[in-house]
This record gives C-alpha cells, structure tokens and sequence, in this order.
C-alpha cells in the first residue's frame, strides 16, 4: 500500500499540554486518502484535542501536522477550512437564530469584492441548487425554513455536516457523529459517511459507539493518555486485549481475569 | 397568512405607503412643534437602523456611537463656520462630507475596539465615547464648552424645520435602502452567522474581522451624516450635547423595543419612543421626569417583551392564526429570510441524491 508511506494527512509527535496533564503526548497519526478511519479512545484521552490540534483550534507545543505532504502547523481554523479540511464538534456549533437554509450559505466560497458581498443577496442559484441537493441528501430539506435552534439534537448533527459539505471538502473531520442520535439516524448517517466516501471523500471519525465504527471504518486508531497507541483493521481493534485494557484500565482487566 | 407572512406585493404597498406618509407628513402638519418633533423622530429613524445593522446584527452592542454624532456634527460646523458660509442650503452640501468623517473615525476604533470580547467591546466603546467629548471640551479648534455658533439657515419661518425633515428623510430612505441591502446580502448573513456563532463563523472561512470592521465603519456613516443636520438643525452646539452620554442607550432602547435586528423594528421603536420623549418633556414640568419612564420601559421590554414589540407582535397573530407546530418560521424574527428564495428551494423538482456531492 502506497497510502502507508505517502498519507493524506499526517501528525508527528504532536504535544500539548494544560497544566499537568498532557493532552497530546507525542502522538502520531497517519490517514489514508480516500478511506474511512476511526479515532477511539478513553473519555479525556485526547481525541478532541488531536483535532483542535490539526484544525488550528489549538496550538501544539511541539510537532507537526502535514495536509498532502505540506505542513499546516500553525495555520488559523479559515486557513485549515480553505484547503479543504471541513470539521464538525462534538457539541454541535449551529447558528441557531437563522435558518436551516441560511447555515447553508456560512460556508459558501465566493471570491468578491466586500462592497459586492454587501449588495448582493446571499446565494446564487448554484448554491441554491446545491446546498437543496445536500439538505435532501441529509433529510432536512423539509426543516429549510426553520430557526437551527429548533432542531433536534441528530439533525444538528447532520446540518453541522450538511453545511460543511457545501465547501467541498475533501477530508472531513467528525468528532462524535453518534454521540445523542437516535438508532434509525445513526444508521442513516453511516450510509451518508459510506456514500460520501465512494465519492472519493476521506474521514477521520472519532466515535464511542463502537459498533458504528468498528462496521464503518477501513482502519482505526486507538488513543491513551494522548498518543495513539495502536492503528489496526477494525476485526484486529475489535480483538485485541490492549484495546481493552486502554478502556478498562490495566487493574481492571487484570481483576477480570483474575476472577473466573 | 397573509398578515404573518406579507407576500412581496403587500410589503411593497406597506413600503410605498410609508414612503407617502414620510415626504407628505410636513405638507399636512406645519404646526412647528410636530415638524420638530417629526424631524427629530425621521433623524433617530435613521440612527437607529444604522446603529441596529451592525449592533443588531453581530450582537456587539456599541455604547460609543455618540462619537460619530458628535463627529459629524463639529465637521460641518466648524467647515461651514471656518469658510464663512451664510446658510441656506449649500451648507446641506457638507452633510455627505460628515458621513465620510465619521466613516474613517469609526476605522481605527473599530480595529481596536472589535479585537475584544463582546463583553470588552461595550466597555471600550464607553471609554471611547468619554475621550471624545474630552477632547470636544478641551481641544482649541472645537472651541470647548462654549460651543460652536453656526450661521442661520434663513429658510422661510412659515416652514423652517422643512429641509431639515427633508434632508433626514433622505438619509433615512438611504441609509433603510442599504440596510435592506445588508440583510439579505452574503455580507448580512456572516454577521448574523457572528452573532449566533462567532468562533464557528471563523472556522467556515468568514472573515469575522474585517466583516465586523466593515458593518460597524457602514454603522458610522448615517450616524455621522444626522449628527450634520442636527447641528444644522439646532444651530448652536455644545461638547456635552454633540457627544451626548444618553445617546447610545437611547438608540438603543429604541432598537430593542422595536425589535433588534430586524429592518422595520428599530424604525418602528424611534418614531414612537422619539415622539414620546419629545412629547414628555414638552409637556412635563419636571424636565428629566422622561428619564424615569423611559428607564422604566426599558425594564419592562427587556422582561416582557425580550425579543422586542414588532416581533412579539407577528408571533401573537402567528400564533392565532396557524395553531400548533406551524409558527416554525417565525420563531426568528431576526433570521436574514428576506433575501434568500427559501419556499421557492423545498418546491424544487428532486434532484438526484448527491448527484454532484
Ligand atoms: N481547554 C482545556 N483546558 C484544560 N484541559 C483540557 C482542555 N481541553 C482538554 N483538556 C484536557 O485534556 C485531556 C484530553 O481531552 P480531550 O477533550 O481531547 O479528550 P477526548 O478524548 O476528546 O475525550 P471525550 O471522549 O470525553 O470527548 C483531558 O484530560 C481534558 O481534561
Ligand atoms: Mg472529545
């Protein structure tokens, strides 16, 4: 596999401490273009973190972060977002008091002048068109009138997504898209994931359900104590005893054992 | 329906009605004491709806536009004082001169002021503000506390207040044009994007600095141009009452009251509170009594009525009108709806799932 050696993104010996606790402890971490991959790991093992970091969220006190063999270490979150890295949270970050249809139009790129921005109404038809086809897609072209606000807290998810994919990213970060979301959803939007993915687009998925993951990804990475310790097929992730002992903690398991 | 959500046509006969009612209003009354008061109202009219498209817009509340009042209200003073200038209405020449005056004030404070938290912001606007009307008082060129005396107008006194109320009219058409321009506008929905979502507006390629510079210096301009006329207007200017402490809250309540960060709602909020003021303190005896009841007004739209009279109003008659659940749309008095053909997108032929995703 040439991805192994040439990845799409990549993050070396990333640092970033608060206070005592270091967050990202030189962790590394390889994604593949084109593919799905999963970040699991611990509550506070530093998966959010590791996607502050590669999204200009956060500084890093020591490493970098490389995007197509370039490195964006440093850059701001609109730098990030310009070259085609399109992120959602893991509390969704909507804009509650406008429309559905007017998030749409956040993250539309349109090179003109500011007096032109300013006259012009928002949304030409292209992105009229487009940002109706992406609302179909993610089932909230009936909600298009509504306040953000009023949503519930899945179709939040899907619309920090859905406005994401107006800019065409190509490397879509998602921190949690199941966390809070209803059974039929989740399965609905494994599909979206799965469908975008054969149109060529890369995710990095940071997830606790881990049938979602382990049944969606090409590969996952597993997070301790903010380093990545172990990158494998899902079935290897799936059986292997550190994955468990990242969980459970190592006393724990060993008291599992122990027992029977 | 019809009521709730007026189709183009009727809000294109409301507007034309409201523009009769503005260029007619003089011809009907020419009782001087309600063309002044008219003149004030048409003069806050237009303030607050500049103020409202950048305050009401990004949520940064600006306590320090009495600079830009004040600002323009010494630039024609002191250009038509210093060229000797007698009246009349070449001196309404110097209003568009003020604008621009105020417009390039308003760029470095705003480059400082806009880098801080929303919080900060009103904080530095105030001290912004009070370093003004210092430097009015005390700078040689503004002739401190004794004021500016401008030449007389020397229009007809049968109908005296008339090209002020005209020359604000003007601003105000102007400065409603643009700020309808604004809402529906690319530019309108970042600012809207700012003020529910700053952080995450930045992270989606808004550029959330000059967007918020480029609103608050758009702000300034009208403020400055009516700080003109009024200075035209009055004729004799002092620091305290150009750079006037109460100016911002004033604007303010008159935006919340109406409806903050709607197009009509600021409108709507100075004509009647304006009018009330000036009606108050004509006929009260004790002169800042108005004060008190305008206080307490503000408390009670804050408490009663937090999204202002305009919107509250359309939600009740929403409410009455579409029972349960169908009231979605107008939840959002503030969203930026006008200029985006939202009904016309869910009618749309399906398009194929993600075709071009
Ligand atoms: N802004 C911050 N200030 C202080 N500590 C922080 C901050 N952000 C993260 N941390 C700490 O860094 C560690 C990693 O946090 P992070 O949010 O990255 O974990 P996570 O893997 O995303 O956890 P979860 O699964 O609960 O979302 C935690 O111990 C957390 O308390
Ligand atoms: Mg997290």
């Amino acid at each position: 596999m040439t991805a192994e050696t040439d990845a799409f993104l990549e993050v070396k010996n990333a640092t970033r401490s608060y206070g005592g606790v270091k967050a990202l402890d030189n962790c590394s971490i390889k994604i593949s273009e084109g593919k799905i991959t999963g970040l699991i790991g611990p509550n506070g093992s530093g998966k959010t973190t590791l996607f502050n970091a590669i999204t200009g969220y956060e500084s890093i006190e020591g490493g970098d972060v490389y995007f197509r063999g370039q490195s964006i270490t440093g850059k701001t979150p609109e730098q990030i977002f310009a070259l085609g890295i399109g992120r959602t949270f893991q509390l969704t970050k909507i804009f509650a008091r406008m429309t559905v249809m007017e998030n749409m139009f956040i993250a539309t790129q349109r090179k003109e002048g500011w007096l032109r921005s300013v006259i012009r109404p928002a949304g030409s038809s292209e992105e009229l068109d487009r940002a109706v086809e992406i609302l179909k897609f993610v089932g909230l072209l009936k909600l298009a009138e509504s306040p953000a606000g009023s949503l519930s807290y899945g179709q939040r998810k899907l619309l920090e997504l859905a406005y994401i994919l107006i800019a065409d990213p190509t490397l879509l970060l998602l921190d949690e898209p199941a966390g809070g979301v209803n059974l039929s959803l989740i399965k609905e939007l494994g599909d979206h994931i799965r469908y975008l993915n054969s149109l060529g687009k890369t995710f990095l998925i940071v997830e606790h359900n881990m049938d979602f993951v382990l049944t969606l990804c090409h590969e996952v990475n597993v997070m301790s104590s903010g380093s990545v310790f172990m990158t494998g097929k899902p079935e290897q992730v799936r059986s292997d005893p550190r994955v468990l002992d990242a969980y459970l903690g190592i006393d724990d398991f060993e008291e599992e054992i122990v027992v029977p | 329906m019809s009521l709730v959500n007026p189709t183009k046509s009727t809000k294109r006969i409301g507007l034309l009605l409201a523009v009769i009612v503005l260029v007619a209003f003089p011809l009907i009354f020419n009782n001087p004491t309600v063309t002044t008061i008219a003149t004030y109202c048409v003069m806050y009219m237009a303030i607050a709806t500049a103020w409202n498209s950048f305050s009401g817009f990004t949520g940064y509340v600006s306590l320090g536009h009495a600079i830009f009042f004040g600002t323009g209200a010494y630039t024609l003073s002191l250009i038509s004082t210093g060229l000797n200038m007698s009246g009349g209405f070449p001196v309404f020449a110097l209003v568009p001169v003020a604008g621009i005056a105020a417009g390039a004030l308003a760029i470095p404070i705003g480059f400082v002021a806009l880098r801080t938290k929303r919080h900060t912001f009103v904080v530095i606007t105030i001290a912004a503000f009070f370093i003004f009307q210092l430097l009015a008082e005390n700078l040689g060129f503004t002739k401190g506390s004794e004021g500016v005396t401008l030449a007389p107008g020397g229009f007809a006194a049968s109908d005296y207040n008339n090209p002020f109320y005209y020359a604000s009219a003007v601003i105000l058409i102007l400065t409603v044009f643009l700020v309808w321009h604004i809402k529906r506008s690319r530019f309108g929905l970042q600012l809207f994007a700012i003020r529910d979502e700053e952080s995450r507006a930045r992270s989606l390629g808004v550029k959330v600095d000059r967007v918020k510079l480029v609103s608050f210096v758009l702000s300034a301009i009208p403020v400055g141009m009516i700080g003109a006329i009024w200075a035209y207007f009055i004729g004799q200017i002092y620091p305290q009452f150009a750079f006037a402490a109460s100016f911002d809250v004033t604007v303010a309540l008159m935006c919340f009251f109406g409806g903050l960060g709607t197009l009509a709602g600021p409108v709507f909020g100075a004509l009647v509170l304006e009018a009330l003021q000036r009606y108050l303190v004509l006929s009260l005896t004790i002169q800042n009594l108005y004060l008190i009841i305008y206080g307490l007004l503000f408390l009670a739209v804050i408490v009663l009525l937090p999204e202002g009279v305009l919107p509250s109003i359309k939600k009740q008659i929403s409410k009455r009108l579409l029972p349960t659940g169908a009231d979605v749309s107008f939840n959002s008095p503030d969203s930026a709806t006008s200029g985006i053909p939202q009904a016309s997108a869910a009618n749309k032929e399906p398009v194929k799932e993600g075709k071009a995703l």
